[in-house]
């Protein structure tokens, strides 16, 4: 689109949005450094909330947890999802259509139903709940979503590169890893850390998933927000957001270094 | 071809396997079936034992029993669970809108902006939704809370004197709601708005177009799209969203979401919660399906 100097009403639309975005999340990061426990209203200043944090053994096992889930459901759905995007975009078989619109359920479907009906299934093969049932859900939920990036990225793949390597005499799967594998890397990247971050945040389907022992750092905020809200929730909600900041931050250095 | 021939000794060559690893058919399979194999476990058949489920009854210890039947779904049409569904798509449809007007402009503003602020812009509506949809929620608990922020700057201002006991109110809903999927509107809406070529802007211009009816008749159905992948993604997780209520609407506001999980965990009617999740499912189904026929399903839903 053009880059016509903006209307002062749409740059004020604008700043206003941004504002409205930002503020409630700038308010919670301040009130993480209040005295006051009870969080009303501000009291003092205080490093106080994040040593306590540091100390709440059910955050610690909490975190644990999530990045043990978060890192195996990644790995497993990105093999597979990268698989599936690279049949879908190179071959035709039977199965094709229902192979493609499998990959959008996820995205159809309310979360709250993908919770309930892995629930049921655990419960009748009698699988403990755990965190083995956490990771094998979220590999489900999340290799539809690898296949869709790492396809989307494949959109202007030529073909043609490999079947130039086989004329060389690479058999497929040194043409695999020495020729498809390093050019589709940064979808199967991006795939990845989509994968990782959805696995990081969910809380639904977790929530129907977990068992004893087994709580993530999503279950763990909720449970803190509704039981006592202290400024270490608060505390607990800074240190996310500046992770979550950091690691787009990074990301986009890195693009715009590719670029 | 040399490397082939050379791994597989010649006494051992076996024709058919080789024509096999040949096909592309076989190949593509190869590939696919893995994930196929896992999401039909873990997907498709819990989705079906769902569809089953909604068609049996409830035993007097909470346990299934199996005996065909539709009266789980007669029972939703029941007053109590009719307005909790219309309620439910109401508010569905309401943040939708919402979050499509408020999206809009800013979407618009993001895709006019220099292109050097467009990807510092951009990156500002990512922070918010890659934090986790629990902390945001927080965020406006502390501010409507009783005696909570917004109180405080109200009285402060001399604006109210007492309390005004948002929290816990459908109101409070709908501003939660809004706030947490504004992300998932403007991301596809900026996409489709910046695809835009300033071209047919400038050529709208040329024949005489007043810049308000270039943007009715160029630019607004240009950015159908990506107001398609906006509305399915916000609708969609709005409509069977139960932890915002269970957070900040208190028990006064239920949707079809909390019926669903209090069905399954402490209810334990699995039957009936099977068919309120039918139900569910055949809303966000028939408008996905109304849409997509309508524009296709587009890469526009990846943000």
């Amino acid at each position: 689109m053009s880059e016509k100097k903006l209307p002062i009403w749409l740059r004020a639309y604008g700043l206003a949005a941004y504002l409205y975005i930002y503020v409630p999340i700038l308010i919670l990061m301040v009130f993480s450094f209040n005295t006051m426990k009870l969080n009303i209203r501000w009291e003092g200043f205080t490093f106080r909330w994040y040593g306590v944090l540091f100390n709440d053994q059910q955050v610690i096992l909490a975190t644990r947890n999530t990045l043990i889930i978060a890192a195996l459901s990644t790995l497993v759905a990105t093999i597979l999802g990268t698989m599936a995007a690279l049949a879908l975009h190179r071959y035709r078989f039977p199965g094709y259509n229902v192979s493609e619109t499998v990959m959008y359920i996820p995205i159809v479907i309310p979360e709250v139903i993908m919770g309930i009906s892995l629930l049921v299934l655990f419960v009748i093969l009698k699988f403990q709940l755990g965190l083995l049932t956490i990771i094998l859900a979220h590999i489900a939920f999340n290799i539809p979503f690898v296949a869709l990036v790492v396809r989307a990225r494949l959109h202007g793949y030529d073909n043609a590169i490999d079947e130039a390597a086989m004329d060389l005499g690479a058999n497929e799967l040194t043409t695999f890893r020495r020729v498809t594998l390093p050019t589709i890397m940064p979808g199967v990247l991006s795939g990845a850390l989509l994968a990782f971050t959805l696995s990081l945040d969910d809380y639904v389907i977790t929530y129907f998933t977990a068992g004893p022992g087994s709580t993530t750092l999503p279950l763990r905020v909720f449970s803190m927000v509704r039981f006592m809200v202290t400024p270490e929730v608060n505390a607990l909600s800074t240190i996310w957001v500046v992770a979550v900041f950091l690691v787009l931050l990074a990301g986009q250095i890195a693009q715009s270094r590719r670029t | 071809m040399s490397a082939r021939e050379a791994s597989a000794p010649p006494h051992r060559r076996n024709a058919v396997l080789d024509r096999l690893r040949e096909s592309r058919i076989f190949q593509g399979l190869a590939l696919i079936s893995p994930a196929n194999i896992y999401l039909f476990f873990f997907m498709i058949l819990p989705l079906a034992m769902i569809v089953v489920l909604s068609f049996q009854s409830r035993g007097s210890y909470g346990e299934v029993v199996f005996r065909f039947n539709a009266t789980n779904y007669t029972r939703l049409l029941d007053p109590v669970y009719a307005r909790i569904l219309v309620y439910s798509l109401g508010v569905g449809l309401g943040t939708t809108v919402i979050t499509m007007l408020i999206g809009y402009p800013l979407a618009y503003y993001i895709a006019r902006s220099p292109a050097r602020q467009r990807s510092l812009l951009l990156f500002l509506i990512l922070v918010p939704f890659w934090t986790n949809f629990v902390i945001r929620i927080y965020a406006w608990i502390m501010i409507l809370r009783g005696g909570g922020l917004l109180d405080s700057l109200l009285q402060w201002l001399g604006i109210t004197q007492e309390p005004l006991g948002l929290l816990y109110t459908p109101t409070a809903v709908m501003i939660g709601m809004v706030y947490e999927f504004l992300p998932f509107m403007v991301l596809p809406l900026y996409t489709s708005l910046e695809k835009i070529e300033n071209a047919l802007l400038e050529a709208a211009a040329d024949l005489g177009a007043p810049p308000w009816r270039a943007f009715l008749r160029v630019t607004l159905p240009l950015s159908v799209p990506g107001m398609i992948a906006g509305t399915i993604l916000v609708f969609i997780p709005a409509m069977g969203m139960f932890v915002l209520p269970d957070l900040m609407g208190g028990a006064k506001t239920l949707l079809i979401g909390n019926v669903i999980r209090n069905q399954f965990l402490t209810a334990r009617d699995w039957p009936f919660g099977a068919a309120a999740s039918m139900i569910l499912m055949l809303m966000t189904l028939l408008l996905t399906l109304y849409y997509t026929r309508r524009a296709g399903f587009s890469e526009d839903l990846l943000v």
